[in-house]
């Protein structure tokens, strides 16, 4: 009992950071059409800083405040030099953009950072636990949990209230149509990255926290599995990357404290099978985009 | 009575097919006009190119006496020029209310956007009563209306209709044209798109007549009626 509670904790900590890339990557993807595989160097970007920032002696939260600024400065430049210009091509050109701007980004954080993980200054207390009853639980999954739901609650608010969240969701369902309204193409794309690296930014700050370090290929197999989530809970669905990143979450940690000793080597096939399975059993995601047939950009 | 919108040489193209062969065209403040014409004939094209949807080839656009040729569309809103679109288009993930919202989205002033909804309530009470349904799960007459409702937000000096008729019971088609002479009245002059070419030509002051790209008559409403090109460029089609 206590290891499920416990494990159910890690399990909504990880699907958590999952969401909220996923989300990001759903943003942008609802809006033009591109599936940004850069997205994981945003988060790459933001871990560098938190580097940077803890060696100078920053103080932890005015790091996490610039790590998550780079991401979100670093999404919107992406977008105004890679994308911009190939807004109108096909899925498959802006997607192999994105794959030439993230090996860029790679080989630049090699060759002038370090190829080798670098260790990134984490304040004690996320490092400590807490104990409720038999059950130990760290800081750091605490705050995980936390900060994912005061991000989701806080992008609901912006993307039902706020009249450029509304104009986001109106672009994403009919770009013409929007920029009849007056509502700006190159801002509303330009906004979407902007929350994307937001996205991108805070999850890094909780990836990091969990590691303690930093290497140059630190983004990419988060962002796959986001992808997948994104995938699994219908692609451009934003309510879908949530859930298909707790989804996600929940499949691989169940997985690692629950599978046999014997098995634990097929762990990640047998994951990746359930994901599988539960799209064939629903083809469009959990949660299917509304607006995945209408046009882009 | 001075013009508001005018259409010289107006040509716009998709590839090799020539979907408009540069038409002339004048709009006075004040009036309703109507353009008519078969499937196919540029009538969409036309409008889209207005108002900045589609890339004028060759041509000009002038609104207001001022060119405005290739203004990109999110410019249009605020000059006092929009249209409800073919298929009615409205955002059918948002409420209806947010469409109207959306429909406000060049003006600032929160008091007179305020205005505005209610003047669209007014006019159309049954979008009053659904404003937090999503426009999807609306009829597709409450759809029309939502679409007009929503391009009236940014009280449009020219108001550009594609086909609001289309695809809606017989009665509320009465209905549409009933409020479109309404809104004519209410100071808003109107260029009309309509297959349903009695209804157009029982509340428009003039009409144009188009068949491949080209004007092929032109007229009152009443020269219209009983002009042969009419029937002709109809007999076909209907
Ligand atoms: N997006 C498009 N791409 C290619 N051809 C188009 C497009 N839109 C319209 N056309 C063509 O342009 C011509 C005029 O179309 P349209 O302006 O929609 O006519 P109407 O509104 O009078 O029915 C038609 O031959 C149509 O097939
Ligand atoms: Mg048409």
């Amino acid at each position: 009992m206590d290891l499920i509670l416990q494990q159910t904790v890690n399990a909504f900590a990880l699907g958590g950071t999952y969401a909220l890339l996923a989300l990001g990557l759903a943003v942008v993807f609802s809006i033009m059409g591109l599936i940004n595989f850069a997205h994981g160097e945003l988060m790459t970007i933001a871990g560098y800083v938190l580097m940077y920032c803890g060696l100078a002696g920053f103080p932890f939260a005015l790091s996490v405040c610039f790590a998550v600024m780079a991401a979100m400065t670093a999404a919107v430049v992406m977008e105004r030099v890679a994308f911009r210009t190939v807004r109108n091509a096909s899925g498959a050109t802006m997607l192999v953009t994105s794959f030439a701007v993230a090996m860029v980004l790679q080989v630049l954080f090699q060759n002038l950072i370090s190829a080798r993980s670098q260790p990134v200054i984490i304040p004690d207390f996320l490092g400590s636990s807490i104990r409720i009853g038999d059950v130990v639980i760290g800081t750091n999954k605490i705050v995980a949990i936390a900060a994912t739901l005061a991000m989701l609650v806080a992008l609901e608010l912006f993307m039902k209230k706020q009249k450029h969240g509304i104009a986001m969701r109106a672009a994403a369902e009919d770009f013409a149509i929007a920029r009849l309204m007056g509502i700006r193409g190159n801002t509303v794309i330009a906004g979407a990255f902007a929350l994307s690296g937001l996205l991108a930014g805070v999850a890094a700050v909780l990836w990091v926290s969990q590691r303690s370090s930093v290497d140059p290929l630190m983004g990419f197999t988060p962002v796959l599995k986001a992808f997948i989530a994104a995938i699994l809970g219908g692609l451009g669905s934003l309510r879908g990357a949530v859930l298909g990143g707790f989804v996600l979450g929940f499949i691989e940690v169940y997985l690692a404290a629950f599978l046999p000793a014997s098995m634990q080597e097929f762990r990640e096939p047998i994951g990746l099978t359930i994901v599988v399975l539960l799209l064939i059993a629903r083809p469009n995601g959990l949660i299917p985009s509304a607006t995945l047939q209408a046009q882009k950009v | 009575m001075t013009s508001i919108l005018d259409l010289k040489g107006l040509n716009v193209r998709y590839g090799a097919v020539e979907a408009v062969r540069g038409i002339d065209l004048n709009i006075q403040q004040g009036e309703i006009v109507a353009l008519l014409g078969a499937n196919g004939a540029g009538k969409s094209s036309t409008m889209n190119a207005v108002v900045g949807l589609e890339p004028v080839a060759s041509g000009q656009i002038m609104f207001e006496g001022r060119d405005i040729t290739n203004q990109p569309a999110e410019v249009s809103a605020q000059s006092g020029l929009t249209l409800s679109p073919e298929g009615r288009r409205v955002f059918g993930t948002l409420s209806v209310e947010d469409n109207l919202t959306m429909g406000a989205y060049t003006r600032t002033d929160a008091a007179a956007i305020l205005a505005a909804k209610e003047r669209v309530f007014d006019l159309f009470p049954i979008l009053q009563e659904r404003r937090t349904q999503y426009a999807g799960t609306l009829s597709g007459g409450q759809q029309q209306m939502l679409a007009i409702g929503r391009a009236l937000m940014c009280e449009p000096k020219l108001l550009l209709l594609d086909e609001p008729s289309l695809g809606l019971a017989p009665m509320i088609v009465e209905q549409v044209f009933e409020l479109i002479a309404k809104l004519r009245d209410q100071g808003v002059t109107i260029f009309l798109v309509e297959q349903n070419v009695a209804g157009a030509l029982n509340i428009a002051d003039r009409a144009y007549l188009m068949s491949s790209g080209k004007i092929v008559g032109a007229g009152t409403a009443a020269e219209m009626r009983t002009s042969g090109a009419l029937t002709e460029t109809f007999m076909g089609a209907q």
